[in-house]
């Protein structure tokens, strides 16, 4: 089996990985009742004889004894890593995965990505080493950070590229959270799109979430709970915010509902990597037939149903309306619509009791109502795993090489633009060493090439769409306009 | 003569799993309503073909089983040790740590020649195992990486491996509406090297096997297990044990051989189709009785109207008269939906055989005009009763049955390839336009001579 190794950085990727952990060692406990290190295991954590204390050699066979984390966790100040290392899951990292500094990267893509790049290069390089070390096979990487921000955009983007020169074999998959309209944060249209630049040339995949799409699917959980539509069983909250049953007893911090749906995309996206099923999806086959085209590799994903992102146990409801709600607008992870774009592919991952009959009735039902690329009217990728998720009997992850990811580079396009022609906060990050104007104007260029790429592709569907086009627009820049 | 099966990949060792599953629940399980005597014969024959027995409790399957992730083969092994009548060979699997991402390319051009040496170490060891080894049976699907990649690179290497054996590929044939986006690739890709080297490719449509477990076997939420019984169901009643010859004494000693003799008299055509009659959930069989003139017009019709199972058949459809058209325009004059053979086998198992006439698959007119309809029908029979069915019979057919599937599968790979996508996942793994531009070419080739029939 093959083990993959997770980098998170920055505030948003620390804490998303958190909750990852947390999830990921709660799903194992449950699947894996007798205590022994196996191979599913080892996908994601070491098991490490602690008992000379420290760091021991690694255990391959038998009962576990110490679990660790394959991580690495950076963050350019001190706060939430240490926060981390004083919570619940301290003990499944320790030192030597870890690097800090105190003053964060304000907020500025250069600081992260120039600054701190170069300052940290070796240390980081050395400590993916050591943790490739630790796999017997590697076979991929996630990064988790968010764009907005200036360590987990800018280093994360940097670490991005390393990984690609010292590790050229080996996947990148990357969960990039997009800044709202309404972020905090002034600079995050700069962060974004140079950021987008170092996506677009050195992943293999990039998993986009908008945190406004998360806010929303936690609100909806929320009300289905509170309206009792989710039957008598429901505790009031003892929702996605909640992870019963998970190391974690700690207050929860308002992020955290929102992180678990993340975290739950990368349980989801790597269930059939780590356990059986009758129809394997190993993670080199999600790049292989969602990304037609190297550049093309943005996939915008759902998961269904929405209960199993909670710690709710619900009468089971219809299998097919899993299926139909992973393709409306709702459930995406991103503010977009994939059934008025064009999909290059999609893939279907499902977990637990479910059949290719299901998959087939399911497929056919609603090819009708979604639009596929001239060249792959059947680009349909499916995955059968028979685990389900913890408390549930069955769940789906969608992923859709979608033209409706378009939008929201457009948006971010437009914010950038509202900046850079007034050159605004320009000269903090031009003082940065080795951060050029031209970072932005071939940064600016690189996203503009991939709007276009989307663009020719929507062309291809015809009258009706480029109306429907036209009113998107239309609905994007008067809900901005408020 | 032996067998030696080689599993590939996911859906190759699941396949194979429940084939060796159904031979031995067969012979173990049932005494196919003839005489002890005969029923030990048939025992000992199907033996000799799929286990070998030395120095172990229960059966031992003559397979070698490859994958290149471990999770499918940890489970065959496990599962065929679990059922206590039969298991594989310990050392007889080959797995690496990461499939081959349903990129041919990666199957057949790293993980071929990287692993070459130990996967041809085991099929030898395992060849020689049998006293008489007549060939080889392969199982992989074409739409994943290592099935159809590495298998299309195995199958080479069988070839110059052993050069008089015969190579007969098992392939399944994916859902039209996909598991695997690159299934087009992957399948022209293969099905034009096994054209290169193998002796006949035996084919499965997943659609098709679907179809059956809905309407025939009446199965509500269909697994890939209950597809792979009835795909093993259909085998077991090709190769398990039948006499050859009218009245023969023996049971036929190289089932494979016999097979390809009688089924591929031109290189050019080598792909094979196979129906069975009937088909029904086990708690019906007890129900239901079956006249042998019944069973055999529903075949014949199935097999001239192309019918995948005896629902939904076009009666309607009659083979063309004869001398009513001239050789060269014949056809043009052929009727809506005919299925003109080359050649075709009809495998009988069950009581009461002495009165069955199947003069009606001798019929000319079900042939291409080049062979004599002598040489161009056998059939194979033996009253030892199949799995539980009192009375069946299979067809094993060379026809234009996958003409349109196979024109299918050709123009949307095209239609893709026109438009470049995914192409450079290929070349990453040195598979470039060109090779893709010679498979079109030859499965061109290949239409064209099947519908020139
Ligand atoms: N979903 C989610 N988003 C977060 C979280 N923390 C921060 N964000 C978002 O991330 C962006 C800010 O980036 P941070 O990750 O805080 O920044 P950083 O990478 O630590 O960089 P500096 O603080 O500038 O050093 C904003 O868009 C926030 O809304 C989190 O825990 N979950
Ligand atoms: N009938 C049947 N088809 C299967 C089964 N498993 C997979 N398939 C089909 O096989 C194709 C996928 O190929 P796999 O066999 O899973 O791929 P693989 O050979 O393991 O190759 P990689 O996983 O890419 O390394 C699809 O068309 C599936 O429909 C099975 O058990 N039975
Ligand atoms: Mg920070
Ligand atoms: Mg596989």
């Amino acid at each position: 089996m093959t083990q993959s190794v997770v980098v998170q950085v920055g505030q948003c990727g620390n804490q998303v990985g958190c909750r990852f952990w947390d999830l990921a060692l709660r799903e194992h406990a449950d699947v894996n009742k007798e205590g022994i290190y196996d191979e599913a295991l080892s996908s994601f954590f070491r098991n490490v004889d602690t008992r000379s204390g420290g760091d021991g050699p690694d255990i391959y066979k038998g009962k576990i004894c110490s679990l660790k984390a394959r991580a690495l966790l950076i963050d350019m100040e001190e706060g939430v890593v240490n926060e981390i290392l004083q919570g619940p899951l301290r003990d499944v990292f320790d030192s030597k995965q870890l690097i800090t500094d105190v003053s964060g990267s304000g907020n500025n893509w250069a600081v992260g990505h120039k600054l701190y790049g170069s300052q940290y290069q070796e240390n980081i390089v050395e400590k993916l080493r050591k943790a490739a070390e630790h796999c017997d096979c590697l076979q991929c990487f996630f990064i988790i950070h968010s764009m907005g921000g200036g360590t987990g955009s800018g280093l994360g983007t940097f670490i991005l590229k390393l990984l690609e020169d010292e590790f050229p074999e080996v996947y990148r998959f990357v969960t990039s959270v997009y800044p709202s309209g309404e972020d905090d944060v002034i600079t995050s249209p700069y962060n974004s799109v140079l950021a987008m630049k170092e996506l677009n040339e050195h992943a293999d995949c990039v998993l986009p979430i908008e945190n406004e799409s998360l806010f929303d699917i936690v609100n909806k959980i929320h009300q289905m709970a509170n309206s009792g539509k989710l039957g008598s069983t429901v505790k009031r909250n003892s929702l996605v915010t909640s992870s019963a049953g998970s190391a974690k007893t700690a207050q929860e911090k308002p992020f955290d509902a929102m992180n678990n749906i993340l975290a739950n995309l990368l349980l989801n996206l790597t269930s059939s990597a780590r356990f059986e099923g009758s129809l394997n999806m190993d993670l080199n086959e999600i790049s292989m037939n969602l990304v037609p085209f190297p550049r093309l590799h943005y996939l915008v994903s759902s998961l269904t149903p929405l209960y199993t992102l909670a710690d709710v146990n619900v009468p089971s409801r219809r299998l097919d309306q899993m299926f139909s709600d992973a393709f409306s607008r709702d459930h995406q992870l991103i503010q977009a619509d994939p059934k008025h774009s064009i999909y290059l592919a999609c893939a279907l991952l499902v977990r637990g009791n479910v059949q290719v009959s299901d998959l087939r009735r399911n497929i056919e039902r609603l090819k009708p109502s979604l639009h596929f690329v001239s060249w792959n009217q059947e680009g349909w990728k499916t995955g059968l795993c028979s685990v389900p998720p913890v408390g549930h009997s069955h769940s789906l992850l969608a992923l859709a090489n979608n033209t409706c990811v378009k939008p929201t580079f457009i948006e971010l396009k437009d914010r950038f633009m509202k900046l850079y022609k007034k050159k605004a906060h320009l000269h903090h990050y031009l003082h940065v060493d080795g951060m050029e104007q031209s970072c932005f104007s071939e940064a600016l260029s690189s996203l503009s090439d991939l709007i276009e790429e989307y663009n020719e592709l929507d062309a291809t569907k015809g009258q009706s769409i480029y109306e429907f086009a036209c009113m998107s627009v239309w609905a994007t820049t008067s809900y901005s306009g408020v | 003569m032996s067998i030696v099966t080689v599993q590939l990949g996911q859906c190759g060792n699941q396949i194979g799993h429940e084939v060796f599953n159904t031979i031995c629940s067969d012979v173990r399980d049932t005494h196919g309503l003839c005489s002890k005597k005969e029923n030990e014969s048939y025992r000992d024959a199907c033996k000799e073909r799929f286990f070998c027995e030395e120095q172990s409790e229960v059966p031992v399957a003559r397979a070698v089983l490859i994958d290149m992730e471990p999770k499918v083969i940890t489970q065959t092994l496990s599962m065929a040790a679990r059922s206590g009548y039969w298991k594989y060979d310990d050392g007889s699997h080959f797995c690496q740590k990461q499939g081959s991402g349903n990129n041919w390319a990666n199957g057949y051009s790293v993980h071929g020649p990287r692993h070459k040496e130990a996967i041809m170490d085991l099929v030898q060891k395992e060849a020689e195992k049998c006293d008489r080894l007549g060939g080889f049976f392969t199982i992989m699907s074409m739409a994943g990486g290592t099935g159809s990649g590495l298998g299309a690179f195995v199958t080479q290497c069988l070839r110059d491996a052993f050069p008089t054996s015969f190579l007969l590929n098992h392939v399944i044939w994916p859902y039209s509406t996909g598991e695997v986006i690159v299934q087009n690739y992957n399948s022209v890709l293969t099905l034009s090297h096994l054209y290169k080297s193998a002796d006949a490719l035996l084919v499965h449509e997943n659609d098709v096997v679907h179809k059956i477990c809905a309407q025939l076997m009446n199965i509500k939420q269909i697994s890939f297990r209950d597809i792979n019984q009835v795909i093993a169901h259909q085998l077991g009643s090709v190769f398990q044990p039948a006499y050859t010859a009218e009245g023969g004494l023996c049971y036929s000693r190289n089932p494979l051989g016999d097979l390809m003799e009688t089924l591929v008299p031109h290189p050019e055509f080598k792909m094979l189709g196979l129906r069975n009659i009937p088909q029904m959930p086990e708690n019906s069989l007890a129900y239901s009785t079956f006249s042998w003139p019944g069973l055999i017009k529903h075949l014949r019709q199935m097999l001239i109207a192309n019918a995948k199972m005896e629902e939904g058949i076009d009666w309607q459809v009659q083979p063309p008269r004869l001398g009513s058209s001239i050789p060269s325009s014949h056809s043009i004059n052929k009727p809506l939906h005919f299925n003109t053979s080359i050649a075709n086998l009809v495998i009988l198992r069950g009581k009461d055989m002495h009165s069955i006439d199947l003069g009606s698959f001798r019929d000319p007119s079900l042939y291409t005009s080049w062979l004599n309809p002598k040489d161009a029908f056998h059939s194979w029979k033996t009253l030892r009763a199949f799995n539980k069915y009192e009375k069946s019979a299979s067809l094993v057919s060379n026809s234009q049955f996958l003409l349109k599937p196979l024109d299918n599968i050709v123009g949307k790979a095209w239609n893709m390839f026109a438009s470049k996508a995914y192409i450079h996942q290929y070349t990453k793994f040195s598979i470039e336009e060109e090779d893709f531009l010679d498979s079109f070419t030859a499965l061109e080739q290949v239409i064209s001579s099947y519908t020139s029939l």
